[in-house]
């Protein structure tokens, strides 16, 4: 929380690097229009507030972002929150589904791991964890297409539900579900490897911990071992890594959300970079570090929870 | 030479290692196997990889050979890895040796930017600083460099707290040494171990980048790249899957090799962590 002013500042450097980028958003829709005199591009300068000096428009930037305004899409004739609203549901659901799978399979998974330290089952898992954390996500995303898609056709190539099938309740969940069964999956498994990783060490680590010979002394199953002493100290680690890969699973939601063509703000994002739509991308960015700062904050929620000691510090 | 013979009897290090030297002897001697410009046209568009054929590796749908492509888009992965990767490097160092080793107000205002840019994505980041110094080889370079460095910056940051009151870093003191000469040439060599295992993360992480943006096309469209065939070969994914599919495997073998290299690198160097 207490890094909103320096983002502040961070997000009007970018505006005045923004500045220096060859081409704007009248550029762009000239070349759509298929070219036109200076006089009209002065004139759409003008009305979308292109014109003026660099400082009069930081100023009304940050003015306007203080107000939650992220000012006007010339590409979607749209104000840029509007746009990004409409667009933000996709990625929201997309990021917790692949972020629920990625922690949930790699706590498993490193749990399994590390009860069989360096046996097969250990070195099988660590060689799967290895493997997919060098797989890049899009890669993974086209060749799942080739043969969930195409060959096996089990599953839709793209997109978010089925258009014009007018699915409403159940079926309309059921449907999304199914097109998020790829993108989750494939934006999730190097997310895996990193969690499946600290896991295995975090648990090996409070194995070794006082207590837990104590709860062994005291006669308790493995199974009990894990569940009340190890587990709850191990995933420490774990919930602090949620907050620190949200802002990276936001960026390979871009790519993820153009191979698998999903209307989330990942795709905007390119979109707008293609289009030179810079008021669009600078909102993104702004409203992306916003998830990425309640991300955190729900991390420290849960983190006093699963550990008293933090809360009985600060206060 | 301990480490050293720790990172040999290790069999994922060593393989890691041999995978890396095949690769770097590729892009070497890229010129001398594929000395053709790799996008040139070569032949029919399309034509499936055979092992007798012309093509061993095929060709993509303009007609270009993609065994050529793989050899000259793996100099360019590298390259634009190790370059990105020394320049994240060099500016968390620099970031974190000032906050970690002078403290107090620098270290609160070098560790609040720090943070802020950990805060924003930083693939949607880097799509930001390719709008503006545009997408030619140096720029790119540059820009995932631009984007990587807050987590080397962090670790250099604890390493230098963990130093900076040790008693050498006091005899340097009291001997009236420089403070730039205390950070650079005493605290630095002491902190580095760490910091270098983890510019394999960084790599990794820069190829993944760097593939990602030439896959959507926003990377340098004249020099042969691996994104660049993955995203030529998904117009025909449906029939031709191989042109996407086998730049691919070359990526991820380049990150397999740089990250167990690294692991290798970390357990030699850090016998705490060793068997983990």
């Amino acid at each position: 929380m207490s890094s909103i002013p320096t983002l502040l500042i961070l997000l009007a450097g970018l505006f005045v690097l923004l500045q220096f980028a060859p081409g704007d958003t009248v550029d762009a829709l000239m070349a759509q229009m298929g070219g036109g005199d200076p006089a009209t591009a002065a004139e759409l300068r003008r009305f979308y507030g292109l014109e003026g000096s660099a400082a009069v428009r930081l100023l009304d930037y940050l003015w306007r972002l203080v107000r939650l305004d992220l000012g006007f899409s010339a590409i979607y004739n749209k104000p840029v929150a509007t746009v990004i609203l409409e667009r933000l549901p996709a990625t929201l659901l997309l990021m917790f589904s692949a972020l629920s799978f990625a922690f949930f399979a790699g706590m498993l998974l490193g749990i399994v791991s590390a009860q069989r330290v360096n046996g097969w089952a250990d070195t099988l898992i660590s060689l799967l964890g290895l493997v997919f954390y060098a797989t890049p996500s899009f890669w993974l995303g086209l060749m799942s297409i080739v043969v969930f898609s195409i060959w096996l056709a089990w599953l839709p190539p793209g997109g978010f539900q089925e258009i014009g099938a007018g699915l409403t309740g159940i079926w309309l969940v059921l449907d999304i579900a199914r097109h998020l069964v790829q993108p989750t999956i494939t934006l999730s498994l190097i997310f895996l490897a990193i969690y499946l990783r600290i896991m295995r060490a975090s648990m090996l680590e409070v194995s070794t911990l006082d207590f837990v010979r104590t709860a062994r002394a005291k006669g308790l199953r493995q199974g009990e071992i894990i569940r009340r002493h190890v587990l709850r100290n191990a995933l420490l680690p774990m919930i602090t890594l949620i907050g620190l890969q949200a802002g990276t699973m936001l960026g390979g939601s871009v790519v993820i959300e153009s191979v698998f063509s999903l209307p989330g703000i990942g795709r905007l994002a390119y979109e707008s970079v293609v289009q030179r739509d810079l008021n669009t991308l600078l909102g993104i960015v702004f409203v992306s570090a916003i998830m990425v700062i309640c991300v955190n904050f729900v991390v420290d929620l849960i983190y006093a929870r699963l550990d008293p000691r933090i809360t009985a510090g600060a206060s | 030479m301990k480490a050293l013979r720790h990172f040999l009897f290790s069999p994922a290090a060593v393989l890691g290692l041999l995978l890396l030297i095949g690769i770097v002897g590729l892009a070497i001697f890229a010129d001398l196997l594929y000395p053709r410009d790799p996008l040139a046209l070569a032949g029919r568009p399309l034509q499936w990889p055979s092992l007798g054929g012309r093509f061993l590796l095929g060709t993509d749908a303009s007609g270009r050979d993609i065994a050529a492509q793989i050899a000259h888009g793996a100099r360019t992965t590298l390259l634009m890895g190790m370059v990105s990767t020394l320049i994240a490097i060099a500016i968390g160092i620099v970031v974190g040796a000032l906050a970690g080793f002078y403290g107090g107000m620098t270290d609160d205002a070098l560790m609040r930017m720090t943070e802020a840019f950990q805060t924003l994505p930083n693939f949607i980041l880097l799509l930001v600083l390719v709008v503006v110094v545009g997408s030619n080889m140096t720029a790119v370079t540059i820009a995932i460099g631009a984007v990587s460095w807050p987590a080397v910056a962090r670790l250099t940051r604890a390493e230098f707290l963990t130093l900076r009151n040790r008693e050498f870093v006091q005899a340097c003191r009291t001997l009236g040494l420089t403070n730039r000469w205390i950070i650079f040439r005493e605290v630095l060599p002491n902190a580095l171990a760490p910091i270098i295992v983890y510019g394999s993360v960084v790599m990794a992480t820069a190829i993944l980048l760097e593939s990602a943006l030439a896959f959507l096309d926003l990377s340098d469209p004249n020099i042969a790249s691996w994104g660049n065939l993955i995203g030529q070969g998904r117009k025909v994914l449906r029939s031709e899957w191989y042109v996407s599919a086998i730049p691919g495997v070359a990526i991820l073998l380049t990150i397999l090799s740089v990250s167990l290299v690294g692991q290798g690198l970390n357990d030699a160097l850090n016998p705490r962590l060793r068997g983990r």
